[in-house]
């Protein structure tokens, strides 16, 4: 991993204007992704991990807003770059994009081939036999033979689909692929194979990867550093090893709790009561609270800034001192389910 | 006595091409092999897991044990009676003991209807009680679930999240009284902070109504969780069953082992071994005889290709792979 920041991040916000009001759906985000890892952003439904990367890709709805300290993408600022530049050389070309659902993101009219060439032709200059040689190393770097270039979608498996997604993605050498679910939705054997890949394709063309998913267990296996979100914030960011085994946040206790694994057959699950926030209005506690059993007063008054445990692992809980201890106490049932 | 029992159950389903394609080009009908020579028993009050990708046929098996499409051949027994041959009013009837929890709680309430409506509908059309003995009914089956009914009665699904939805959708398979329960895949839409509360809430209900469940899903870490035993199957072939803990911790036939070896685990420091299988799923089209796990299995030789082993269910306990070359797998491959 090289120290270099490729993406830098600083107190992104993002919100939607709606008739019931200004609903914030990522509020102070910062964060670095370095040259070759992969960063990993865990959330739940409408915790805003999609409208994030929706934000970074200027891909947002007409009322959704964003406004940012810092975006800067390998020394340019992407805040006050114009839109038609941005298209031209960073969409695609230096960032692209492997969409939720990628699955069903293939024109069904066209052939698979073609549609890649098409994205290559688009954004570099080049015969349409070149583009095609390149379409062909691209099939082979993701496991698919090269004669299925001229197939339509469906006569693709749905891993197949997504393993024509990913080459796509890796068409123009990108040095930022951005994964949303890339493999949620997959048989598990399907799933194995694809993360399998996507680790030799980060291993062999050194592009950095944001992959974002609500399956910890994809997160722990793929990812350098993890960001775990809520409520449109990040709660905690550390490096995996650390995140899984010196979690702080209550949240991050609470989601390994309640995630089963195969190693650990019959071993108890403790869900965290109560329900998401909305984020609709301003945000004046910590999104957690209402589910914390470790909440205090200050929590429904105040916003928690990021704290600082070690090297690369922020937290944003007022009780980030007594992690220890909220370790201790968030295995047991009792305090998740009798405090309410 | 077993509660239910399927006896070498198949279901085909029928490709038939259109008059110009059989008149003029001759292509013959084709078969859809869905569920092939499958026995089975679920026995009372226990979790019968059923795991597989898609295409396994787990989906058409609950069907079949629901009463909701017939088997091709075989027969299904419900407490030593013959039910696959039902009609009319006695199939009807014999609806009530086996109901389903569906998996995606956001399609399957009827939006117009208020929760209370949701979960009397059954007994209303069934005619089960009188209309003040549904009411107590449904009242106590929303509170078991978890939802206080003065809180939940009048509400719309569109007004709930989607764990209370999942919620009325199991207290409307449970206001029936039924003897067993077919969830399948009912945390597949729910997010990861509350699908191990729904799981408590089921085996809670299971034991406490003293129902017997068949929870099928793709998600082997959650069948972990909730299942006593647990089928694997392949492509319309039951190729796995036993106990769950012998199932997982000590997987026999060859598609069991890649499959448990491809679940991520949680832990940034596991590292996984590579599965030895080739190859992609195929579609249960006319498949040949066999195993039919043969062309994708490292182990495979011509006994597998000629006849495919069944599984014997007498014992319900006995763990077992439908197999021909378990002596030949040692336990470091995968």
């Amino acid at each position: 991993m090289t120290t270099k920041a490729v993406l830098e991040v600083r107190d992104l916000n993002v919100r939607y204007n709606t008739s019931a009001g200004p609903i914030h759906a990522v509020s102070e985000v910062s964060f670095d992704v370095f040259g070759d890892e992969v960063f990993g952003i865990a959330g739940e439904s409408g915790c805003g991990k999609s409208t994030l990367i929706r934000a970074l890709l200027r891909l947002l709805s007409p009322n959704g807003i964003c406004e940012s300290a810092v975006i800067s993408f390998k020394g340019h600022d992407l805040r006050t770059m114009p839109d038609r530049e941005f298209r031209k050389d960073i969409l695609w070309r230096e960032i692209s994009l492997v969409p939720q659902s990628a699955m069903n993101s293939l024109n069904p009219v066209y052939r698979v081939g073609a549609q890649i060439v098409e994205a290559i032709r688009a954004h570099r200059r080049c015969t349409r036999a070149t583009a095609r040689e390149r379409v062909a190393e691209l099939f082979d770097v993701v496991g698919l033979q090269a004669d299925l270039m001229d197939s339509y979608p469906h006569e693709f498996s749905g891993g197949m689909r997504q393993r024509a997604m990913i080459a796509m993605a890796l068409a123009l050498d990108p040095a930022l692929i951005i994964m949303d679910e890339p493999t949620t939705g997959l048989d598990v054997l399907v799933q194995e194979r694809i993360l399998r890949r996507i680790r030799k394709i980060r291993d062999a063309i050194a592009s950095s990867i944001i992959l974002i998913t609500h399956d910890i267990a994809v997160i722990a296996e793929m990812c350098d550093r993890i960001a775990v979100m809520y409520g449109g914030r990040f709660m905690e960011q550390a490096r995996s090893l650390d995140l899984f085994e010196s979690p702080h946040h209550p949240y991050t206790l609470g989601l390994k709790n309640a995630f089963p694994s195969i190693h650990a057959v019959g071993a108890e699950l403790i869900s965290i009561p109560g329900f998401p926030p909305g984020l609709i209005g301003p945000q004046t506690s910590c999104p957690f609270e209402p589910r914390c059993p470790f909440r205090i007063e200050r929590c429904a008054t105040e916003t928690p800034q990021p704290v600082t445990i070690t090297e690369q692992h922020e937290i944003r809980c007022f009780r980030s001192a007594e992690a220890e201890s909220l370790r201790e106490l968030a295995k047991s049932k009792a305090t998740w389910h009798c405090s309410n | 006595m077993a509660l239910f029992e399927l006896k070498n159950v198949n279901r085909h389903f029928e490709i038939r091409p259109g008059l110009v394609s059989r008149v003029l080009h001759r292509h013959p009908t084709r078969w859809i092999k869905a569920v092939e020579a499958l026995n089975l028993t679920l026995e009372e009050d226990e979790v019968l897991g059923i795991a597989g990708e898609s295409g396994c046929g787990k989906s058409t098996t609950c069907m079949m044990i629901a009463g909701l499409a017939p088997p091709t051949a075989g027969e299904i027994h419900y407490r030593g009676k013959r039910v696959d041959n039902l009609e009319g009013e006695a199939l009807r009837r014999h609806r009530r003991h086996v109901q389903m929890i569906f998996q995606d709680p956001y399609e399957s309430l009827n939006p117009r209807f208020r929760v209370f409506d949701i979960v009397a509908e059954g007994p209303r059309a069934m005619a089960l009680w009188p209309e003040r003995g549904i009411g107590t009914r449904v009242a106590d089956i929303l509170f078991a679930v978890g939802l206080e009914p003065g809180k939940y009665n009048a509400r719309f699904p569109h007004e709930l999240s989607g764990g209370e939805r999942q919620r009325v959708g199991i207290a409307s398979a449970l206001v029936m009284e039924p003897e067993t329960v077919i969830a399948d895949e009912p945390l597949s839409m729910l997010d990861v902070s509350i699908r191990a509360g729904i799981l408590d809430l089921l085996r809670g209900l299971a034991q406490e109504r003293h129902f017997s469940c068949i929870y099928v899903s793709h998600d082997l870490s959650i069948l972990g969780n909730i299942a006593d035993r647990l089928l694997v199957m392949y492509l319309g072939q039951a190729v796995e069953i036993g106990p769950l803990k012998q199932v997982i911790r000590a997987p026999k036939h060859p598609y069991t082992r890649a499959l448990i070896g491809a679940v991520p685990v949680p832990d940034p420091r596991y590292r996984r071994p590579i599965p030895r299988i080739s190859g992609d799923i195929a579609r249960p089209i006319d498949p040949p005889p066999g195993c039919r796990f043969a062309p994708r299995c490292p182990y495979a030789d011509a006994s597998c290709r000629k006849t495919f082993l069944g599984l014997d269910t007498s014992d319900p306990l006995h763990h077992q792979a439908a197999c021909h070359r378990l002596e030949q797998i040692t336990d470091d491959d995968i």
